[in-house]
């Protein structure tokens, strides 16, 4: 198959529905989702460097509000990282598959 | 009585035979494709990967870098912990899986997918270089003070020094060259395992000091370190600066806190730029397999910088400030002097057993990383730079992966003598130089060139060129280089002149050079009429399907 048959088949791919629904289903999640965590991670470091004594207080003995903030990131990216596995593998999966065989086989040809 | 030395000795020496064993092993089963040298035939799963992930990422400035820093300035290292780890999620949503699905070997491969290939593959060996020197430079130079500090040898004695990074310059180069990218995979799973238990049982035994309260352990920190402020953020970085009245110079504190900031944009966009950790995203099959590698690897280094909080406040508690100071000013035998004081301390069995155990560890942490790095090196010189610059991708593959083992022993060469030039250098200053760069350089090329339609070769060359010279720059301008007391070039106080440009306020350029690298890539790309929309249609749809994975790209 030539280059140029091949070429037919990604522009096709990338203009057909299934592959901008897909594309969509992605970037609807990956985008804001992005936005999200290095906004809550940029907060965390503008709270540490220009409200210290906020985040200085303790709410248990020797636990302050920094401490409280820090581990806090750690469970955020926990659980970015649950909520993406379980959007791929319940959606963006399937459809990835099913269009990688399509063009695959195209491809083949 | 069991003596620490000789039996770090014995177990370095063990770590090295039974890696070299494997490295040979892997080796000889690596004889039929380019492949096995630059992906490991893309055959591991996505478990073993996320285990060689966090073995290449944990390096000598996580394990000994963050708990010394924790337990010398308390809070402040913890930051370094979360801008790594939150990395990760940049690297999760955005790209490992369109950098499986549609590169092959490096980076080059899906920075040049759709454009001119010799200015952009050019572009991407020499950030890639250049990135890679400066973190196996900081590795190098840990792995000098840090062995010579567990063997006992005398600090100043430079000639042990270089010895010890002549040794670990010529390992790397033996595990790259014989066993590729298999080789050294299984010696960064090897390492990721050995540390994630090294660095579970010392945090058990210093929790169970304190019957596992945590509350109890930090407050013994504080007591110990004898500072009110231990547990609050500030002790490094973003602190007030006084003038010479005594009053807060409102300038400088804002400056400082400015850095804080600039250091965080740094660890936080720098992971997803790093060479090393992109071109292990090619050792699996599939997205998926990425995907999976990089939630093993997340899982593994959340928990690791978690133990790191209770290892550096617990030698802060245990071994006390002052002592791990005496021992490196940096901080750097915190975790090692914690496990010899677990043990029973200095002078007694226990201590010399846990003592050797972790140097060992550390020493393997160093080793691992260092190839890694040298691997994602001389990968993008005999890919991108040799086979598609020079030989416009007309070359024999056996042939280019003879001009790769060539290079990994030039590489390393290069990194033994500047090891040696640097060795006065602070290794976590090259670390953030190392991200700063990838950071400003690589990741808006990478980003623009997966998500952004009109992006073009001008564009991607300037962003990569923009990025890398920005970084520099800075940091030839800034308090790093000249200016103060720990510059390279040092200016104490009570000398009456020195030779100082500090002219650039900040330690860390990466709130002024990330941007630039951005704005660079913008600015080429409008400036020029090349659009390729057929091969981003096909990079668009190779990325988020997966077709033809693994094939090359016609140009």
């Amino acid at each position: 198959m030539s280059s140029s048959e091949d070429e037919k088949v990604w522009v096709e791919t990338q203009a057909s529905p299934e592959f901008q629904a897909l594309r969509k289903k992605f970037r609807n999640f990956a985008f804001p989702v992005t936005a999200a965590f290095l906004g809550w991670y940029f907060l965390y470091v503008l709270l540490t460097a220009f409200a210290r004594d906020w985040v200085s207080q303790e709410v248990a003995p020797n636990i302050n509000i920094a401490i409280v903030l820090g581990v806090l990131q750690f469970v955020s990216t926990f659980v970015i990282m649950w909520l993406y596995e379980r959007h791929s593998s319940r959606t963006l999966d399937p459809a990835s598959d099913a269009l990688r065989d399509k063009v695959n086989a195209r491809l083949a040809k | 009585m069991i003596d620490s030395r000789t039996l770090a000795t014995i177990l370095f020496v063990v770590f090295i035979a039974v890696t070299l064993v494997l490295v040979f092993r892997a080796g000889r089963s690596n004889k039929k494709s380019a492949s096995d040298f630059y992906d490991g035939g893309a055959s591991f799963s996505g478990f073993q990967n996320g285990l060689a992930i966090a073995g290449d990422y944990m390096s000598a400035a996580s394990f000994l870098g963050i708990a010394g820093m924790i337990a010398l300035f308390g809070y402040d290292g913890f930051l370094y912990s979360i801008g790594f780890l939150v990395a990760w999620l940049v690297a999760l949503l955005l790209v490992a899986e369109p950098l499986r699905n549609s590169g092959r070997f490096t980076m080059g491969d899906v920075l040049s997918f759709r454009m001119r290939q010799r200015p952009v593959r050019s572009a991407s060996a020499a950030s890639t270089v250049v990135v890679s020197i400066f973190y196996l430079l900081a590795q190098m130079v840990g792995a000098g003070s840090l062995v010579t500090l567990l063997l006992g040898i005398d600090p100043t004695d430079t000639n042990a020094k270089n010895v010890i990074i002549l040794v670990v310059g010529v390992l790397m180069i033996v595990y790259v060259t014989v066993g590729g990218m298999k080789g050294t995979t299984y010696v960064q799973i090897i390492k990721a395992f050995l540390l994630m238990i090294g660095a579970t049982l010392l945090t058990v035994m210093v929790l169970a000091k304190f019957g596992f309260n945590i509350s109890e352990l930090l407050g013994s920190a504080k007591a110990a370190s004898g500072s009110a402020t231990f547990l609050e953020p500030g002790g490094k970085y973003g602190k007030d600066i006084l003038d010479a009245a005594g009053n807060i110079d409102a300038f400088k504190t804002l400056m400082s806190k400015l850095d804080l900031i600039s250091l965080g944009m740094a660890l936080v966009l720098g992971t997803a730029g790093l060479p090393h950790i992109l071109i292990r995203f090619y050792t699996v099959p599939t997205a998926k397999a990425a995907r999976t590698s990089v939630n093993w690897a997340i899982g593994n280094i959340g928990f690791f910088y978690l133990m790191t909080i209770a290892l550096g406040f617990g030698a802060a508690a245990l071994v006390g400030s002052a002592k791990i100071s005496e021992a490196d000013k940096g901080g750097n035998l915190a975790a090692p002097l914690l496990a010899q004081e677990l043990g029973g301390g200095a002078g007694t069995t226990g201590g010399a057993v846990m003592l050797a155990v972790i140097g060992a560890i550390a020493f393997a942490t160093i080793l691992a990383v260092v190839a890694g790095l040298t691997l994602a090196s001389s990968s993008s010189f005999a890919h991108d730079f040799y086979a598609n610059v020079i030989k416009k991708g007309n070359v024999d593959p056996k042939k280019e992966v003879r001009v790769a083992k060539i290079a990994a022993v030039l590489i390393g060469l290069v990194a033994i003598a500047l090891a040696i030039g640097a060795q006065g250098l602070n290794v976590a200053f090259l670390v953030a130089i190392a991200f700063a760069i990838a950071a400003s350089a690589n990741l808006p090329t990478v980003l623009y060139s997966l998500f952004w339609k009109s992006f073009n070769t001008r564009g991607a060359v300037w962003a990569i060129y923009g990025g890398l010279i920005a970084a520099i720059v800075l940091l030839i301008f800034s308090g790093n280089v000249s200016g103060t007391e720990t510059s390279f070039i040092k200016c104490l106080p009570d000398a009456a002149s020195c030779v100082k440009f500090n002219y650039f306020p900040l330690n860390n350029p990466g709130i002024v050079s990330i941007p630039f690298g951005f704005f660079m890539g913008w600015l080429g790309t409008v400036t020029s009429n090349e659009r390729n929309t057929a091969k981003y249609a096909e990079l668009e749809v190779r990325s988020l399907t997966g077709a033809a994975i693994g094939k090359a790209v016609q140009h």
